[in-house]
């Protein structure tokens, strides 16, 4: 592949598309954009060999928005994607993006089996805790007594779905939660996971105005970097235990073994051939 | 006095050693100049069950099973009527049987055949170390007329890591059942011997499974998401070494959802790539099929055809997927389908396929079937390909890339990341010419016609079809079903009778104007499937005109065609 030398640093604006997002305005998935950009920049990722790879939901769109590679693939199955990606390239940066349903619900066991797998790549969930492209249903993440969807008028009646807890136990060796309110705070995290030798999972908390609005109180609530940075399985879960989904920061890092398949050519097909050979 | 062909049926409980003495069997009759091919049935346990190995040689080379088993050896009676209905015997058939083994099942003492009992566990004990499957093999190769030294070069070649004394005790253990079936050839005047042909060419022994995963290494494929499921997983299990061999690589996934979605993952960056499965693997796969439509990826998945509805018959083989595969797909998404007509051409289609999918920027599926898949084969040495993955791509600093252009062939060179100024958006939304999304009527009109432009206006060359021999009547066929009827139609010749042979390798896109050429003179024709609901013929209503006097023979798994099934229909219509 060719090399671009580049003269200049580039900004989190160079790693923008000139394409208007689909969002609604005030949409926390902005800032998520903003973040991700910040992160390109801050670690000066060559455009051409970093991709950004979604399923589908209003999150999931964000690959359009950024100016490297993007993938905007089917609903659910982003990490398997990305996880083909990455094996078959190794030598790109990729980026799994996309939201709380399509990461966690129609695509969760992929989420279980990236966190098992450990493949140097970055999966960042903006979670607003509702399916706002299908305009307001219940997500995994919503609290099991939101009457807000006609198709749950009742609530869900179902526990939530606690994505930190789920990475850890699936083996995730990357483990943060930013807040949109927070860009600069969340850049750092994304930095950071992107960083991270294995799989990282960076859960965004994303309010989503139109569906959700009472969340645009959230910036209220959230206390920034409190989550202190452990490598101890137990103390991570032990902070799980009692949180209530508002602290922000990295929660648990350690080293695994990243699966990487080593690509080297040994035999020819000639050799291969023999094989059959009586 | 020597026989073309020899069909023999070796059947036992699990551990008797049954499918250990019949590849064994197929080997040493490659070393000493025959061809072969050899299918296996087992029962349904997953570990131990009784099995049976069904083989058959032959001086020039065979692609499908007889009518009929020369010979049954039976190791032990476990079982065994559970392979009656694929046990075809005749009244100068012989079944071997241990005389210490009991009484046989009714449904063999009744088949008309001849039944010999030999001391086949007694002989095993005079040899030291001896089992009575060496015994079985040497006895076997006896009536087949291999000499003792391809018998031996096998034994070798397989129980090397044994140990010379194991490697003794089975090289004395043949020797001993070569004499005990030289005397029973002379007490019964039975001769299968079979002459062997000096022959120049290298022979392969392989599976169809296996042929397929080589075909895809030859045609450039380097990356593999695989997720397990009978009569498949071979494929994968037979990629994984090989393509870490040459630099490739195999992610074993959490399921097909995964695996398909992988190897689209792998191919948009640039990686030919392959996933194999069946049925109920195909039918989770089909939503990311459309999406390497629409996004424009080149993807190959192999499906290994089992017998469907839903589980099935895991096990066994049948073509019913093929309405899945041409019509399984949501909106109008043109794709490829092919489908091997024989062992050896697994091998063919699936290298051909891999450069159709690459050229043409699309999703393939190559339909083998189980009884293509898992059944080996004794073939001579198949010539070089010069398909190889050949992607259109972008090159480095294109002004105002657009990775949708309208092109006239409808091929639109694809940036791979890594590729400065071609960074797009692959997407499943339909997208301007520029990648970016759009629900434009004039844009949906013009990608529409962009993704079925490139494949209708292809150059598919002649091996679209293999259509072989000039006559008013054809039989018409794909896949596996095209070996049985090849060697009717051989038969036929034989009696003074021509037929036409038109087997499809290319099911979609549906070419008419080479159909209507091959179908040029021909006034009647017999449609022939392993399907029960006619979907082959179906299909060729929709897309052809055929004769008036068109029959079809339907037949659904798990009982392959013989080709003598094959003549009696011709015949009743000819």
């Amino acid at each position: 592949m060719d090399q671009v030398v580049q003269h200049k640093p580039l900004t989190f604006k160079d790693y923008k598309s000139d394409y208007k997002p689909v969002w609604c305005p005030g949409c926390g998935d902005f800032s998520v954009l903003a973040s991700v950009t910040k992160a390109l920049a801050e670690l000066q990722i060559a455009r051409e060999n970093c991709a950004v790879i979604s399923g589908i939901g209003c999150s999931s769109r964000i690959p359009a928005y950024t100016s490297v590679y993007g993938f905007h693939g089917i609903h659910g199955r982003a990490l398997a994607s990305a996880t083909g990606l990455k094996v078959a390239r190794p030598d790109l940066t990729v980026i799994a993006t996309g939201g709380d349903g399509d990461g966690f619900s129609i695509g969760g066991n992929h989420f279980l089996h990236a966190c098992r797998r450990n493949v140097d790549m970055t999966y960042i969930v903006m979670d607003n805790e509702v399916y706002g492209m299908t305009k307001g249903q219940a997500s995994p993440t919503t609290a099991s007594d939101w009457e807000g969807s006609k198709l749950t008028p009742h609530g869900t009646g179902v526990s939530p779905f606690n994505p930190l807890a789920v990475a850890l136990s699936a083996g995730a060796g990357f483990v943060a939660r930013g807040f949109a309110g927070d860009p600069n705070g969340s850049a750092k995290l994304i930095t950071q996971a992107i960083q991270h030798k294995g799989f990282s999972f960076v859960q965004i908390l994303s309010p989503c105005v139109t569906f959700r609005p009472e969340q645009t109180e959230w910036k209220k609530i959230i206390r920034k970097g409190e989550i202190s940075e452990t490598n101890a399985l137990a103390e991570a879960m032990a902070f799980l235990a009692t949180d209530d989904g508002f602290s922000t920061g990295v929660l648990y890092e350690t080293q695994r073994p990243v699966y990487a398949p080593k690509q080297e050519e040994k035999y020819s097909v000639k050799d291969i051939e023999a094989s059959f050979e009586l | 006095m020597t026989s073309q062909t020899v069909s023999i049926a070796i059947t036992g409980a699990g551990g008797a050693g049954v499918m250990t003495a019949g590849q064994m069997l197929l080997d040493a009759a490659a070393k000493a100049g025959l061809y072969g091919l050899m299918t296996r049935s087992s029962g349904p346990q997953i570990r131990g069950g009784e099995a049976a190995a069904f083989i058959r040689l032959s001086s020039d080379p065979v692609a499908c099973p007889d009518d009929h088993f020369d010979v049954l050896f039976c190791f032990d009676w476990m079982n065994v009527d559970r392979f009656a209905a694929e046990l075809p015997l005749r009244n100068d058939s012989v079944i071997i049987g241990d005389a210490s083994a009991g009484e046989a099942p009714d449904v063999l003492k009744n088949s008309g055949a001849r039944m010999v009992l030999v001391p086949l566990s007694d002989t095993a004990k005079e040899v030291e170390g001896g089992r009575p499957n060496m015994i079985g093999l040497g006895m076997l190769g006896e009536i087949a007329g291999l000499p003792l030294d391809a018998l031996s070069a096998i034994l070798e070649k397989v129980l090397k890591r044994k140990g010379q004394t194991a490697l003794d005790a089975s090289i004395a253990g043949v020797k001993r059942g070569m004499e005990v079936a030289g005397e029973l050839e002379a007490e019964i005047g039975i001769n299968l011997h079979l002459a062997s042909k000096d022959s120049e060419t290298t022979r392969w022994s392989l599976t169809g499974n296996e042929a397929a995963g080589m075909g895809a290494i030859r045609g450039g494929v380097r990356f593999c998401a695989a997720y397990p499921i009978t009569p498949a997983t071979e494929i994968l299990e037979w990629l994984a070494p090989n393509l870490e061999k040459v630099g490739g690589t195999l992610v074993q996934a959490e399921d097909e959802l995964a695996s398909v979605n992988m190897i689209i993952g792998g191919s948009f960056g640039g990686v030919p790539s392959i996933t194999a499965t069946s049925g109920p693997g195909l039918a989770l796969m089909t939503e990311a099929l459309g999406l390497a439509v629409s996004a424009e990826i080149p993807i190959v998945v192999v499906d290994v055809m089992r017998g469907g509805p839903s589980t099935g018959i895991p096990t066994k083989s049948e073509q019913s997927d093929l309405n899945i595969a041409l019509h399984g797909l949501h909106g109008d998404a043109p794709h490829i389908v092919t489908a091997p007509n024989s062992i050896s051409d697994c091998l063919f289609t699936t290298q051909w396929t891999v450069h159709l999918a690459e050229a043409l920027q699309t999703t393939a599926i190559v339909l083998s079937d189980q009884s293509l898949g898992q059944s080996r084969n004794v073939i001579d040495k198949p010539a070089d390909l010069a398909f190889v993955a050949k992607r259109e791509v972008a090159p480095a600093h294109v002004v105002d890339y657009k990775r949708y252009a309208l092109t006239d062939s409808g091929v639109s060179p694809m940036a791979i990341p890594g590729t400065p100024g071609g960074e797009y958006v692959a997407d499943g939304l339909e997208t301007q010419e520029n990648a970016r999304p759009s629900s434009q009527a004039e844009d949906h009109y013009a990608q529409l016609d962009k993704r079925e432009r490139k494949l209708t206006g292809f150059d598919y060359g002649q091996h679209w079809a293999e259509i072989e021999g000039d006559s008013d009547f054809a039989v018409i066929t794909f896949g596996s079903v095209t070996a049985p009827v090849r060697e009717a139609i051989k038969r036929l010749e034989g009696e003074g009778q021509k037929v036409k042979l038109i087997s499809m390798r290319l099911l979609a896109p549906a070419l008419p104007d080479r159909f209507n050429e091959a179908m040029a003179g021909v006034k009647k024709a017999l449609v022939v499937e392993q399907t029960h609901s006619k979907q082959f013929y179906r299909y060729l209503r929709s897309e052809f005109d055929l004769p008036k006097d068109t029959t079809v023979l339907a037949k659904p798994g798990p009982l392959p065609f013989r080709p003598n099934e094959i003549v009696t229909q011709i015949k009743e219509l000819a």
